[in-house]
């Protein structure tokens, strides 16, 4: 394969993108702009989370890609394929023995280990943007701690649904500084976030920014004191595991309105099944 | 007896810059002094600067020259900020017209200066309903604005609003003018009133027996000029 | 009594241009000072200059602040300039567009700036934001409907809302009444009269319009070229207008 130079990029750049990520770690939750390279995919597929990715590899690494919890839709596959070919590193399913796992809107349910790294794709890294369109005013706010305007999105939606109806990508503060997007991962995710043992990365590639939580940051998801933050889950259970406590797709299994639920995660499902769960 | 009010050697002239720079004398040199409990009558013929006076002693006209005291305080040269004080707490002013924001409430118009000095709202309230009462304003008309009430009904709401407060200096234009034989009665008692708690009264009055009956003194203004 | 903003020889230019030469106030607590000329005087430039949505070249704006004691605005930290702008500040725009989340609801525009604050209890943020509405005479039954629906005078009485719901003691406004209809202004003069004299509020306005000015200032600044060519007790400007270029103003007035 020496066609590549090892994981796709050069290395120039993935100088330029480790620096960028030395500086995210270092800054929990700033965002850290970086020069965002074409990648021999569409945006919007994960080019964000591929360079970040392919800047943090090593020949020893063992990779798993996800994308939405599944290793095996087509956007996982390509992705895990893509660096099988590029670096020649060994890829897993299991998320227990992978050290580098990229991931689409998930967050596996095994627990993160130490020594693990979790690279997320990232489509809009600015939580602010949908309500504050300017790119100069939203960085004035970060960098002056302004996040009152984080909370009249919450408000619009208790005062609009009852309740905070957002339910991805819903937006945390990293210890006592940034408010961060943690992309579009389910607000159940969001628990796992904080204090994580494993060091957490985002690429946002089309927009051209980088953030991180180093391991055991804490991390908090916002709400009011009358409306607290509530993970919430499809009350139902795996039709396949039997898993109560995880994250569920729901499946339409017909064209009368059957319907049910299976685990997102298809690694964990898939071990459970096997244990006999 | 203190003079309350005391204009001396006020000179007064306008200068029309946007027409050929015409320079008009309106007075020189005026005099006068009003001690507490007293009504001096402005008399004069027409054009001959009583009004150009009143004005310039509630400091909405300049004064060229001279000096204008209300109690302690030097008119003529005080800060806005100190003119604004005075009309609020000393200085009351009867003008023969009524400006106000349109759409608000008679009463709520009556009660202003006393809102402005910090009276309560009920409190001042009440004494613009006794005041309406007195000067025969129609209930049905006191939630209205008073822009829309007839000039003799505009007057008795811009008396209303010059005594709900007692201010010890009042000066009054024409408080008579254009109201009927029960009304000007009214408005003479209120004046009589006014003068028996000891405030100091400016006035311009056309009427000659409303004149003869509340007031102590006549200064004709012809002679400034 | 100290005054609660003190300018000195407030100057910008606009490269050879002059926006407001050399101004200088004082301004005391309750009080309502007007800034009237014509498009160009630099009336807007010093009102920019004084909000902080301008950096004048030369002068000090020193405010009494009740957080942070005497302040000059120009050499605070950005982060402490933009507290005050929360706090106690405030900003009424000609183009309520300008100064409303247009798509955010009303309930939420108003409780933004509590949020800013740190207000974290979504019922009493709630609370607030309904009193102020009927304060501002907005139905309490529009609370979550956003600016985009209501009339002109509806969205400059919910900017009026939002900016006065942290208790600022001084507001900036520019051109409050310019686009509405004249019914609506008076309605709107009257609640901005109001709410000056509950509040104890000190306001700067900038406006065209001589009867607004006259209804709502204690006393005016008359600009033209970017200086200030006349000054004093509003009614006493007015009647007795001294520089020709007031006078021209005064007699230039269409009348009803």
């Amino acid at each position: 394969m020496s066609a590549y130079n090892f994981a796709y990029l050069d290395e120039q750049t993935k100088r330029m993108i480790r620096r960028a990520l030395l500086k995210a770690v270092a800054i929990p939750g700033y965002q850290v702009p970086f020069a965002s390279r074409e990648m021999p995919m569409p945006y919007g597929w994960g080019t964000g989370g591929v360079q970040v990715t392919a800047s943090t590899l090593v020949p020893e690494d063992r990779l798993k890609v996800i994308d939405q919890g599944a290793d095996d839709t087509t956007n996982a596959v390509s992705i895990r394929r893509f660096f099988e070919v590029t670096a020649g590193v060994e890829t897993t399913t299991e998320a227990d023995r992978a050290t580098v796992i990229q991931t689409r809107h998930r967050i596996p349910e095994t627990p993160l280990q130490e020594g693990q790294i979790i690279v997320y794709q990232v489509p809009i890294p600015e939580p602010l943007r949908f309500l504050e369109p300017r790119e100069t005013e939203t960085r004035k706010m970060h960098s002056l701690g302004e996040y009152g305007l984080m909370h009249v999105k919450l408000y619009e939606d208790i005062a609009r649904h009852g309740e905070i109806a957002t339910t991805y990508a819903y937006p945390v503060r990293v210890g006592k500084s940034y408010v961060m997007d943690p992309s579009p991962i389910p607000k159940f995710d969001n628990p796992k976030l904080n204090g994580s043992p494993a060091i957490q990365l985002f690429g946002a590639g089309r927009e051209q920014r980088i953030y991180a939580l180093p391991p055991w940051t804490p991390v908090k998801s916002l709400d009011f004191e009358d409306y607290p933050f509530d993970p919430s889950r499809a009350a139902g259970q795996c039709a396949l595991c039997g898993s109560t406590s995880s994250y569920l797709d729901e499946v339409i299994t017909d064209d009368s309105g059957g319907r049910m639920f299976l685990c997102s995660d298809t690694d964990y499902c898939a071990r459970r099944v096997q244990e006999g769960a | 007896m203190t003079a309350m009010l005391k204009i001396s050697g006020v000179s007064k002239s306008f200068t029309l810059h946007n027409q050929a720079g015409v320079k008009i004398p309106v007075m020189s040199e005026a005099h006068l002094s009003v001690s507490a409990g007293e009504c001096i009558a402005l008399v004069g013929p027409s054009g001959a600067g009583k009004s150009t006076l009143m004005r310039m002693a509630y400091g909405n006209y300049l004064v060229d020259a001279g000096e204008i005291w209300v109690g302690d305080v030097c008119l003529s040269s005080a800060s806005p900020r100190d003119i604004l004080m005075l009309r609020r707490q000393t200085l009351g002013y009867v003008s023969q017209f009524l400006r106000v924001v349109p759409r608000v409430p008679t009463t709520e118009v009556v009660a202003e200066p006393l809102l402005a000095l910090g009276v309560e709202r009920e409190v001042a309230h009440e004494r613009a309903i006794t005041l309406l009462k007195a000067l025969n304003i129609p209930q049905r008309l006191w939630s209205l604005s008073p822009m829309t009430f007839s000039g003799g009904e505009q007057q008795r709401v811009n008396i209303a609003r010059g005594f709900i407060h007692t201010y010890p200096v009042l000066l009054l234009d024409e408080p008579t003018a254009s109201l009927d034989a029960e009304n000007r009665a009214v408005v003479l008692s209120l004046i009589e009133q006014a003068r028996a708690r000891g405030a100091a009264i400016l006035g311009i009055f056309h009427d000659e027996a409303a004149r003869e009956q509340v007031c102590t003194g006549e200064i004709d203004v012809s002679q400034f000029l | 009594m100290n005054p609660i903003l003190r300018a000195t020889g407030i100057t910008r230019r606009y490269g050879e241009r002059i926006g407001c030469a050399d101004i200088g106030f004082d301004l005391y607590p309750g009080e309502v000072m007007g800034i009237v000329g014509e498009s160009g005087s630099g009336k807007s430039t010093l009102l920019n200059c004084l909000a902080g949505q301008l950096t004048p070249d030369a002068g000090s704006i020193l405010f009494d602040s009740a957080q942070q004691g005497v302040c000059d605005l120009l050499t605070l930290s950005e982060m402490q300039r933009r507290t005050l702008a929360r706090t106690e500040l405030a900003f009424v725009h000609q183009n309520p567009r300008d100064g409303l989340r247009m798509s955010v609801s009303a309930g939420g525009n108003v409780g933004e700036r509590l949020m800013g604050v740190g207000a974290r209890h979504y019922a009493n943020i709630r609370e607030q934001a309904l009193s102020w509405l009927e304060r501002v005479e907005i139905p309490a039954d529009r609370i979550d409907d956003r600016p985009s629906q209501f009339s002109g005078g509806m969205q400059q009485r919910l900017q009026i809302a939002r900016n006065l719901v942290t208790g600022p003691r001084l507001v900036f406004m520019d051109e409050p009444t310019g686009g509405l209809d004249v019914s609506v202004q008076a309605r709107l003069l009257d609640l901005l009269r109001g709410l000056v004299r509950q509040m104890g509020l000190s306001a700067i306005v900038v406006t065209h319009d001589l009867a607004v000015v006259r209804l709502l200032a204690d006393r005016i600044l008359v600009m033209k070229d970017g200086q200030v060519i006349e000054a004093g007790l509003t009614d006493q400007v007015l009647d007795d207008p001294h520089h020709a270029y007031t006078q021209l103003l005064v007699a230039s007035v269409l009348q009803a």
